[in-house]
C-alpha cells in the first residue's frame, strides 16, 4: 500500500465515505462532459428523476464528431447534428456550462480544460473519456469512465471506485534531439506492456519530467491508458503553477498564494513509499514509432520490426495477428515504410507546442506526392495562436490542409477516416484496428514531429535527420 | 435492484489477447442518444474479417449468455457501448484472463459480473464450450467457480465488486444520492470549491 504520495493524499482529501461493497465514494471536484458518452446518462436521470447535484462543477463541449471543414449548421451527418443538440438540449436543461463552436473555447475536452485553468492541481477529474488521464500533468487525479459513472458524478458529484496502487516511472537525464514526449510516453508503454498498468495509477518523477512542460506532461500522461493505467499524474511545481498563473479559471489575488501553498503541499512526501518503482534512463529513449495493433508494439524508427523468436512467448500471438493485419515483414525496417495519410492533431498532441514542432519539419519542404497530410488543432484557442504564428501558412505553404478544432481522425467519428487499407502516421493515441474509420485502415504511431517528417517524404523518417 | 448470485446459461468463447473497445463497437456506431441499436453492430468489423468464422456469427453460440475471453479484454476507450453492445447482444456475464480496467468498472455498473480465471483454465473452458456449444455451463458467485460438464475451474473478483453483485447494490447511485450531506461537506472542505466560486463571481460582475 501507497503512503504519502499526492495520490494518496488527494484520495484521502476526496473521500466521502466508504460504501457497503468496500468501495470508495470519492468525490469529484470537475466534470467534463461531452456528446457521446453523456446523452444516454442524461436519460438515465430524467428516467429516475434525479437532479443534477452540482452543475457549477460540470463543463461540456463538443469534440468527438464535429466536422473539421465545414462546421455549418445542421450537420451534414443528421446523427452527428442528433448528438449535438442532445447536448445543447440537455446543459441548458441543467444549467451546465456548455462551450459550443464558435464560442471561442471549444475543442477537445482534455485540451480546453487545463488551457482555461479549470484543470488545477489536487483536483478529482472525471470524464467520460479515457483520455481524462491528461490532466494528471497538473498534479490531480483524473480517471475515465463510463455512461453509467456519467450519471453517477451527474446525479451525486461522486463515483464508487477502488483505491489504486502507486508505480512511480523514474526518467532522469535529458532527452536526445528529436526525442519528444510522446517517445518517452510510447518508450514506457513498450517497454512495461499495455497491462502493466492495470491496478496502478502512475506517478512520473525524475528529472526528465521536471525539465518538461506542461503541454509535454499532458503528452505523458494522456497515454497512461494505453500502458493499462486509468490515471497518471506528476507532482504539481513551479512550471505547474507559471502555466496556471492568470488563466481564465485559475484563482486570483489571495486565493492564488493560499493555492500555491496548498498545492505544494499535496506533492509526494520525499519518503512516500509506493508499491513499485521503475527507473529509465531518458538518454536511451529513441523516437520511436509502432508497428503494430496495440500501442505497446513499438520500436525505434531505425529498428526493424521484431522477428516472433526475440519476443516474449505471451506476445508473440498478438504479433502475428499484428504482421497480418499491418501487412509488415517480421525483421524489415520500419523506416522507409510508405504512408498515405499523415494526421497531426488528437488530445495526445494536438497542442499549440506540438503544431509548432510538426511547422518547424514542415518549413519550407513540401508534403510528398500522394501523400493526404492534414493539421487539426486542439482547440479554438490552439487554433487562434497558430495562427497568431503564422504557423497555418507555413503548413499550408507545405501542403498540409489546416482545419478546424476537433478529435477528428484520431477515433474518426467525424467525417475524416481512412479509406481502405490505407496507412497513416498519426500523433494521436491509438493504433487498434480499424481505429481510424477504415475496418482495414492501418496507423503507425508516433510524435507530431516524426508525422511531419513521414508527410514531407512520403514514408516513415527518422526526424532527426530533418532537423 | 437484484442480487446477482450466479448466472447459468450457454458459453461462447472468443479466443484472442488485447480486443479493443474499437473492435467491440467501431466508434462511428457511436453516433447514437441512445444504447437501442447496438447488439446488432457488435464486433461489427471483425466479423465480416473472419468470413463469417466468428463466434458471434455462429448458428450454435446464438442465445449463449456467458462470454469467454482472454487477457485485457475491453482495452482501450472508455465507452459504456462496449459492454453494452455485448449485453445486447445477450450477455449476462465474461469470464476472462484479465479485463480492462474501465471496462471492467462499466460492466459492474451495469450488473454484469466479469470474473478472472487462470490463463490455462480459460484456454480449457474455450476449448470445452467449442466441443459443447449447447450445454449450459455455471457461473457460481459465490462459490466462486464456474462449472461446465463434469469439471470445474475457481474464478476470481474483487471482494468489493463480489459483495455488490451478491448484496444486489451493483448500481451505486442510490448509495452514492444518500449520502447527500457528507458530500457538501467534502465540498464545503476543498479549497478550490471556494477558489472557482470567487472566480464565477468576478467572471459573472464583468458581463
Amino acid at each position: 500500500m501507497s503512503k504519502g504520495t499526492l495520490f494518496d493524499k488527494v484520495w484521502d482529501l476526496h473521500t466521502v465515505s466508504t460504501l457497503p461493497s468496500g468501495q470508495t465514494q470519492l468525490f469529484i471536484g470537475l466534470h467534463l462532459i461531452h456528446e457521446v458518452t453523456s446523452p444516454q446518462a442524461f436519460a438515465m436521470l430524467r428516467e429516475r428523476g434525479l437532479n443534477v447535484m452540482f452543475p457549477e462543477r460540470t463543463i461540456a463541449t463538443v469534440d468527438h464528431i464535429v466536422p473539421t471543414d465545414n462546421q455549418a449548421r445542421p450537420f451534414a451527418d443528421d446523427l452527428a447534428e442528433e448528438m449535438m443538440q442532445a447536448l445543447e438540449r440537455n446543459t441548458q436543461d441543467t444549467g451546465i456550462t456548455f462551450y459550443g463552436i464558435g464560442s471561442g473555447n471549444q475543442g477537445v475536452v482534455h485540451v480546453i480544460a487545463p488551457e482555461q485553468g479549470l484543470t488545477q492541481p489536487g483536483m478529482t477529474i472525471a470524464c467520460g473519456d479515457s483520455h481524462t488521464s491528461t490532466h494528471g500533468a497538473f498534479g490531480a487525479i483524473a480517471v475515465g469512465i463510463g455512461t453509467s459513472q456519467v450519471r453517477d458524478v451527474l446525479a451525486s458529484q461522486t463515483l464508487a471506485l477502488s483505491k489504486l496502487k502507486v508505480r512511480k516511472i523514474e526518467v532522469n537525464g535529458t532527452l536526445p534531439t528529436g526525442v519528444y514526449a510522446k517517445d518517452v510516453i510510447l518508450h514506457i508503454i513498450r517497454t512495461l506492456g499495455v497491462t502493466g498498468g492495470v491496478g496502478y495509477a502512475y506517478e512520473y518523477a525524475g528529472t526528465t519530467f521536471e525539465r518538461m512542460s506542461m503541454e509535454e506532461r499532458m503528452t505523458i500522461c494522456n497515454m497512461s491508458i494505453e500502458g493499462g493505467a486509468r490515471c497518471g499524474y506528476i507532482n504539481p511545481d513551479e512550471v505547474t503553477f507559471e502555466y496556471l498563473k492568470g488563466r481564465d479559471f485559475a484563482p486570483k489575488e489571495i486565493d492564488w498564494d493560499q493555492a500555491v501553498e496548498w498545492w505544494t503541499s499535496l506533492r509526494s512526501d520525499a519518503d512516500a513509499e509506493y508499491d513499485d518503482v521503475v527507473v529509465f534512463d531518458a538518454a536511451e529513449i529513441p523516437p520511436t514509432v509502432t508497428w503494430g495493433i496495440t500501442p505497446g508494439q513499438g520500436i525505434a524508427v531505425n529498428q526493424a520490426v521484431p522477428m516472433p523468436n526475440a519476443l516474449p512467448e505471451n506476445e508473440r500471438s498478438i504479433a502475428e495477428e499484428a504482421y497480418r493485419y499491418m501487412d509488415l515483414q517480421p525483421g524489415e525496417p520500419i523506416a522507409g515504410t510508405k504512408v498515405d495519410v499523415c494526421f497531426i492533431g488528437s488530445c495526445t498532441n494536438g497542442r499549440i507546442s506540438d503544431l509548432r514542432e510538426a511547422a518547424k519539419i514542415a518549413k519550407d519542404r513540401h508534403v510528398a506526392e500522394g501523400v493526404k497530410a492534414f493539421v487539426v488543432p486542439g482547440s479554438e484557442r490552439v487554433k487562434q495562436q497558430a495562427e497568431a504564428e503564422g504557423l497555418d501558412k507555413i503548413f499550408q505553404a507545405a501542403g498540409f490542409e489546416w482545419r478546424e478544432p476537433g478529435c477528428s481522425m484520431c477515433l474518426a467519428m467525424n467525417p475524416d477516416k481512412l479509406v481502405g487499407r490505407q496507412i497513416s502516421a498519426s500523433s494521436s493515441n491509438r493504433n487498434f484496428k480499424g481505429r481510424q474509420g477504415s475496418a482495414s485502415g492501418r496507423t503507425l504511431l508516433m510524435s507530431p514531429a516524426m508525422v511531419a517528417a513521414a508527410a514531407v517524404t512520403g514514408q516513415v523518417a527518422d526526424v532527426r535527420e530533418l532537423l | 435492484m437484484s442480487q446477482v448470485k450466479s448466472i447459468s446459461g450457454r458459453g461462447i468463447p472468443l479466443v484472442g489477447n488485447d480486443i479493443d473497445t474499437d473492435r467491440i463497437i467501431p466508434a462511428r456506431f457511436l453516433r447514437c442518444v441512445t444504447f437501442d441499436g447496438l447488439g446488432a453492430q457488435v464486433f461489427a468489423d471483425d466479423r465480416p474479417q473472419t468470413q463469417g468464422q466468428h463466434p458471434f456469427d455462429q448458428p450454435y453460440y446464438q442465445g449463449a449468455e456467458i462470454l469467454v475471453v482472454n487477457r485485457n479484454f475491453g482495452c482501450g476507450s472508455s465507452r459504456e457501448h462496449a459492454p453494452q453492445a455485448i449485453a445486447k447482444w445477450g450477455i449476462k456475464a465474461l469470464v476472462g484472463e484479465s479485463f480492462a480496467e474501465i471496462f471492467f468498472g462499466n460492466c459492474i455498473a451495469m450488473g454484469i459480473p466479469c470474473v478472472t480465471a487462470k490463463p490455462t483454465d480459460v484456454q480449457r473452458l474455450q476449448e470445452w464450450l467449442a466441443a459443447h456449444p449447447q450445454t449450459a455451463i455455471v457461473l457460481d458467485l459465490e462459490a466462486m467457480h464456474i462449472q461446465f460438464g463434469d469439471s470445474s475451474i475457481p474464478v476470481m473478483m474483487n471482494e468489493g465488486s463480489r459483495n455488490m453483485f451478491l448484496s444486489g447494490t451493483w448500481d451505486a447511485c442510490g448509495q452514492l444520492i444518500a449520502q447527500a450531506d457528507p458530500i457538501q461537506q467534502i465540498a464545503a472542505r476543498l479549497p478550490y470549491v471556494g477558489w472557482s466560486r470567487s472566480v464565477a463571481s468576478a467572471l459573472s460582475s464583468q458581463i
